[in-house]
């Protein structure tokens, strides 16, 4: 069984959320998968756009809802996946597991597929902030887990930079 | 230059099989669509909606045939969407169309699907006065489109996040309803006040792109505050608000251009109030406008084989070796 790793983090606002994608983005490199999930609206997309402004990547990022995944060529090769509108998920994972070999990999509704991806990611998971001050709609629990050595080295370092 | 006028339309890109024949880029003599169900599916599946349309595109392209009263001898071209869309559904379509263009010995034109899009207005009404200003809706795009003539496009904004359909469909499913989601909110508003609850419009002041990510968040925001808020007012509410922001975007775009007319395109173009609120500001502003019926709103072969018809008289039969392109823009 692998080691995991969580780091437990606040946001106030969507920049402050960027903020955190980048610093994660720091870290990234091919064939890190990324995993996210939330409801609608409390920031997957966000957090990809800062992942991929902060690898260089200088072209619109839009949602993948409605074509399943997008690609860009930052730093790196990047693939945005949305599983979302899938029945079944499992009809991705061979394309995931292919990207992997070259690309740094973000998956939206990622937590669907959680059994069958490698246990070596990064999951990112985003919630409205139920203890953030209730009358201000932008605050955002993130919890990060990592599980393998190379994600506790990554979260260490997120850690002393938030 | 050859004239060619029958012309054998095929479109894969995305959960449609669909063909269609065409007579002089107007006269529709044929269009059999066949839709993936989305019960089934819940959406488009890259390795099921491949295979689907493998299955299925052959017998499509008989049916459509045998209901044009076609031949193959009769046709002279064959046009196929080769993007934007899913690779493995774009590729079913376009080896198909090059197949056939080699079998039949015919010249094979490789379509976009937008600029498609854009050609069921001329499937529909041929006059519609250049240039034009297209706002094209669906699931997966929103964009403003200046067509200065045939096969001279320029992007004028498009969003930044979410398309505006996709917008439809997830704030349908925050409020518990089918999908796809867009006709239910459009029936629900119906009945709903649409000023019952003020959502954001973003980016309303800002140029010609456009932004719905945030619009859904304040959806979510709103219901978690005040589940009690009656769904007809927020689908009203918040389609007033969509509604809103293309309108606006788009009056925008038609005076700051010397535009002849605007046209409406795509999946959301078969929305209501769009419809209404779209008409009605072009006639404020005294420009023509162009709603397509709604058949023509949604993906089919009839508008890939009307612009491939237009291509082929100003650019010429595409290589067989064109490879198709998922993420094609608008640009040629």
């Amino acid at each position: 069984m692998s080691s995991t790793v969580a780091v437990r983090c606040a946001t106030a606002s969507p920049e402050e959320t960027q903020a955190l994608a980048a610093t994660i983005a720091s870290h990234l490199t091919p064939g890190d998968l990324v995993l996210l999930s939330g409801d609608l609206g409390a920031g997957k997309t966000t957090f990809v756009q800062a992942v991929a402004a902060a690898l260089g990547v200088n072209e619109p990022v839009t949602s993948p809802t409605f074509a399943l995944a997008h690609h860009y060529l930052g730093k790196y090769e990047l693939r945005h996946i949305d599983l979302y509108r899938l029945a079944d998920p499992c009809e991705m994972l061979d394309y995931i597991l292919e990207e992997l070999e070259s690309a740094i990999v973000l998956v939206e509704w990622g937590e669907l597929l959680a059994a069958e991806f490698p246990e070596a990611r990064l999951d990112v998971k985003l919630s409205f902030a139920e203890n953030g001050p209730s009358s201000d709609a932008n605050y955002r629990s993130i919890e990060l887990v990592g599980t393998g050595s190379r994600w506790k080295s990554v979260l260490v370092a997120v850690e002393t930079q938030k | 230059m050859s004239h060619p006028s029958l012309v054998l339309g095929i479109e894969t890109s995305c959960d449609e099989t669909a063909a269609s024949v065409v007579r002089d880029g107007t006269e529709i003599l044929a269009s059999v669509v066949s839709s993936q169900t989305h019960s089934q599916h819940g959406g488009v599946v890259p390795e099921v909606a491949s295979r689907a349309h493998l299955e299925q595109l052959l017998p499509v392209i008989d049916e459509t045939l045998r209901e044009a009263k076609c031949r193959p001898q009769n046709l002279d071209a064959i046009a196929a969407t080769t993007g934007p869309g899913l690779v493995g559904a774009l590729l079913v379509g376009a080896s198909a169309g090059k197949a056939l263009s080699l079998a039949w010995d015919l010249p094979f034109v490789a379509v976009n699907h937008l600029h498609g899009h854009i050609y069921a207005a001329f499937l529909e009404e041929p006059d519609v006065a250049m240039p034009l200003v297209a706002l094209l809706v669906s699931g997966g795009h929103t964009m403003l489109v200046e067509m200065r003539d045939h096969g001279d496009y320029k992007l004028l904004g498009q969003t930044r996040d979410d398309a505006a359909g996709e917008a439809f469909d997830k704030v349908a499913r925050l409020l518990g309803l089918g999908y796809p989601g867009g006709p239910e909110i459009d029936r629900l508003a119906t009945e709903g006040n649409p000023e019952a609850v003020r959502f954001p419009r973003p980016m309303l002041a800002d140029g010609y792109d456009f932004s719905f990510s945030g619009l859904k968040t304040a959806v979510a925001n709103h219901l978690k505050k005040h589940p009690n808020t009656s769904t007809q007012d927020v689908a009203a509410s918040f389609q007033a608000a969509a509604v809103d922001v293309l309108v606006t975007k788009a009056v925008r775009a038609a005076q700051n251009t010397s535009t002849g007319s605007l046209v409406l395109a795509g999946g959301v173009a078969a929305n209501s109030e769009l419809r209404r609120r779209f008409a009605e500001a072009a006639d404020d502003i005294g420009i023509a406008h162009f709603l397509p019926s709604r058949s023509m709103c949604t993906d089919n072969a009839a508008m890939i084989a009307a612009a491939g018809w237009q291509q082929l008289r100003i650019q010429g039969a595409s290589p067989l070796n064109t490879a198709v392109d998922p993420s094609w823009g608008f640009a040629a």
